[in-house]
């Protein structure tokens, strides 16, 4: 069995949580050559309710597809937090947004907080891009690939008018999260 | 000369399986007619029919014919008109197969205007289960399931059609043979959705139960409540009143719907090559 | 160079394979969560002069299916839950009318509306007798997005050999979950297509017996008139109540996946030499099996993996002779119990035999099936 890492990235429905997971998967699969799985949880609702990717990462073939221990999480919003931070290992990571998760769940994992959404919204100028703000976070904080590999995914998802914006979310994302690693 | 029809009915499937009296033989030797005055080939012609005494139709004529399911035959057409749309496409039933289990596949037929000509023949009743009502039931009329008169309000089909888009709909009725194969020419060179309702007798399972006491009453019956839409044109709702407005009813142009999709298959692929 | 490869959805991956398998036609209506497959197609088939029609129901989409294949085409039809409801009365029609077709079920829970947006292997037992009457019936489960491709080839070319539909079960996980697959080159699978009559147009009968037990079918509006009923039909495809010609047909329909049984069905077996318990699991939860069987071997259960990929026709020889080898046999499905009667008839009393049950709309994971495996032994 392959040593597996295993990655979910939770908020709401609408903010773009299910494409970060894909490109994460991407980045993996594609870029890196290593094994990726993406799956993701739904409700009724287009936008809205809490919304959660998963992406497990390997060196050889993935079985099961879903969490089992979760390595790194990220939760942007308090519902999220409450219903899909949970089953982080000891030792594992949990990344929340600053200004929207009061209330962090506890745990034997190390808690870390940025203002994500405040960050696409006021630095970036696009709070659509809190993605991929969240996706570079992502990056920097788990390495679990390489943060070229990352932006060349963004790049190659994005459509031409948006790479430049995206490329400064990302970048943004990764070099915060660094500052306070 | 006398019409050969034997050159269209297939060897040995004949006699058939309706009563004495029933007027889909009437129909379907107008069927012939109209096929054989449009010129049509047998092998590039089919008949789909659904379930009832009238879908028995398709098995009696030497065309491509396919026999489907109950209230399906609108739905089975539109697949094999769009797979191979050189194909001309005829759909044949009654109205309880048409319009009751087959209603949302006949109105979605009419909106999308795709080139069939569909003839509903409308006896008003479920013949070859007994003898049940059916949407074209008249109200306080009776039936094996309506012992104390049909409570039920009755469907236009002819209006049902129009106001699901069908391009072509015109009504005729078993009594006037001679126009039903007029109608079903006309029905088969309008490029669109056809519709051709025609009134028919069902002497055994509707005519016994009201008081009808022979085919030929029913018969002139039509005869006599039959009102060409011409000369209806010129009479008030009030002399229309439980009369039979015969002819075609309605002819517009639309967009046909293999056509429609045709052209959409030409922009996708000119996209596609301007962009290889 | 190098092959294409892409991180695609199990649903977007099935799509892909239909047309690299020769699919130009598909007919549909929207349902959670199966319309991927419709969204991938709408956009696809016009790219290569093909078809795509979303009808006005699920009934529909099967009628125009049939129609389309009797034209000649080959066709495919997605759906889930009531939509399969829906289905099962032109299922019966393709079945006796033996039109091929393909058509996918992304297995929800249920029954009626039931959880749309959930995962669930609850089909099972309507793929096979969902439609009324006596029929054989071809499913086939893929478990990954790279066999999603291949068995949905594989389903094609299945409908097309036998004259029949074939239904792909997938399960809401698989359905959508993203892997990297490799697209084979045009010719790497092997794509078979129905057999066309060699006679005559006038000597064609397309229920004619003496090729065998799977009829040349001709395309309606070529040279060969004929009729198509869904009543019982005599070699000339009319209706007949003749008592024998009724028999003989019923029973060809039945035989003709009876006796090719072995060269339909398909399986993954892992680690069941020495294995003293299987687990026999299929679609997703085939992927939980296989990681209990690896973390249960590390303690030393010598535990194994059987995983049929065709689920229809069952495979009953290999799992009565599995059956025989070992303690125990462990049947996790996310329904509350189907195939696990089918291998308890196979069984025959030969092992001990338990279920494992899961309808909440999660997955059933490693950890419960290493449970049920101690408990077990």
């Amino acid at each position: 069995m392959s040593q597996r890492y295993e990655i979910r990235f939770s908020g709401a429905g609408g903010q773009g949580l299910i494409t970060a997971g894909i490109i994460l998967a991407e980045a993996a699969a594609i870029i890196e050559g290593k094994h990726a799985v993406q799956s993701q949880s739904y409700g009724p609702e287009a936008r809205g309710g809490a919304s959660k990717s998963e992406v497990i990462i390997a060196d050889s073939p993935i079985d099961y597809p879903k969490a089992t221990q979760v390595n790194a999480c990220l939760a942007l919003t308090q519902e999220a937090a409450d219903k899909y931070a949970h089953g982080i290992i000891d030792q594992g990571v949990l990344l929340i947004d600053s200004d929207l998760v009061k209330n962090p769940p506890q745990g034997n994992f190390t808690l870390y907080r940025l203002p994500i959404i405040h960050t696409a919204k006021v630095e970036i100028g696009r709070e659509i891009v809190a993605n991929v703000v969240a996706l570079g976070a992502m990056v920097a904080l788990t390495g679990v690939v390489s943060f070229k590999s990352g932006e060349q995914a963004v790049l190659a998802r994005v459509p031409s008018a948006f790479k430049e914006l995206n490329q400064k979310a990302y970048r943004v994302g990764f070099e915060k999260m660094k500052e306070i690693l | 000369m006398a019409f050969d029809y034997e050159k269209y009915i297939r060897p040995g499937k004949l006699p058939h399986i309706w009563c004495p009296g029933c007027g889909h033989g009437i129909v379907m030797k107008g069927l012939i007619r109209a096929i054989d005055k449009c010129g049509l080939s047998k092998n590039r012609t089919a008949i789909i029919s659904g379930i009832g005494c009238a879908s028995r139709l398709p098995g009696y004529v030497d065309f491509n014919t396919v026999h489907t399911a109950h209230g399906r035959a609108a739905a089975f057409a539109t697949g094999m008109k769009m797979a191979d749309p050189g194909l001309t496409v005829l759909c044949v039933g009654g109205d309880g197969d048409g319009v009751a289990i087959g209603g949302n596949h006949f109105i979605h037929a009419c909106r999308r205007n795709i080139d069939i000509t569909y003839i509903i023949m409308n006896n008003h009743i479920y013949g070859m289960t007994g003898g049940q009502f059916s949407p074209c039931t008249p109200t306080d009329g009776f039936a094996s399931t309506t012992p104390y008169g049909n409570p039920d309000p009755v469907f236009d089909i002819a209006k049902l059609a129009i106001g699901a888009g069908a391009t072509f709909v015109a009504r005729t009725t078993a009594y006037h043979a001679n126009q039903i194969d007029k109608m079903i020419v006309e029905g088969i060179q309008h490029k669109g959705f056809s519709v051709i309702e025609i009134l028919d007798c069902c002497p055994t399972s509707y005519g016994r139960r009201n008081k009808f006491r022979s085919v030929v009453e029913m018969m002139k019956q039509h005869k006599e409540l039959a009102v060409p839409v011409t000369a209806a044109a010129k009479m008030t709702p009030e002399d229309l009143q439980g009369k039979i407005i015969t002819g075609i009813l309605h002819q517009e142009e639309k967009p046909e719907y293999c056509e429609q999709y045709a052209r959409l298959i030409d922009k996708v692929q000119a996209q596609t090559a301007g962009k290889g | 160079m190098a092959k294409k490869t892409a991180l695609i959805q199990g649903n977007e991956a099935c799509a892909h394979a239909a047309i690299y398998a020769g699919c130009t036609f598909f007919a549909g209506y929207p349902i959670t969560p199966s319309s991927e497959i419709a969204e991938v197609l709408s956009k696809e088939l016009p790219k290569i002069g093909g078809k795509f029609i979303q009808m006005e129901d699920e009934i529909a989409a099967m009628a125009a299916i049939i129609g389309a294949s009797l034209c000649g085409h080959k066709v495919m039809d997605a759906s889930s839950g009531p939509g399969m409801s829906l289905k099962q009365e032109l299922i019966g029609y393709a079945c006796i009318a033996e039109i091929p077709c393909v058509i996918v079920n992304v297995m929800r829970g249920g029954p009626s509306t039931g959880m749309p947006t959930g995962p669930s292997q609850s089909d099972v037992m309507q793929a096979r007798w969902g439609t009324h009457g006596d029929h054989a019936t071809i499913a086939v489960a893929p478990a990954s997005c790279q066999e999603i491709f291949s068995e949905t080839v594989r389903a094609f070319n299945l409908a097309e050999t036998y004259r029949m539909p074939v239904q792909i079960l997938m399960d809401e996980i698989v359905a959508h979950m993203r892997e990297k697959i490799v697209f084979p080159e045009p010719g790497e699978l092997e794509i078979l297509n129905r057999q066309l009559p060699a006679v005559s147009p006038a000597d064609y009968k397309p229920f004619d017996t003496s090729f065998g037990d799977v009829p040349p079918l001709a395309a309606m509006g070529s040279n060969y008139r004929y009729h198509v009923t869904g009543l019982n039909k005599a070699p000339d495809g009319f209706p007949t109540t003749t008592a024998e010609l009724v028999d003989a047909e019923e029973r060809r329909q039945l035989r003709k996946v009876e006796a090719n049984a072995s060269a339909i069905e398909k399986n993954e077996e892992y680690l069941v030499d020495d294995a003293e318990i299987i687990i026999l699991a299929f679609g997703i939860t085939s992927r939980s099996a296989r990681f209990a069987v690896d973390n249960l071997r590390k303690e030393g259960v010598r535990a194994g993996l059987f995983r049929p990929i065709t689920l229809w026709p069952f495979p009953e020889k290999r799992v009565a002779g599995l059956a025989g080898q070992v303690k125990a046999i462990i049947v996790p499905e996310m329904n509350l119990g189907q195939l696990i009667h089918e291998v308890e008839r196979v069984v025959k009393g030969s092992c001990k035999l338990a279920g494992l049950g899961r309808v909440d709309g999660e997955p059933i994971t490693p950890y419960q099936i290493i449970d049920k495996v101690k408990e077990v032994l």
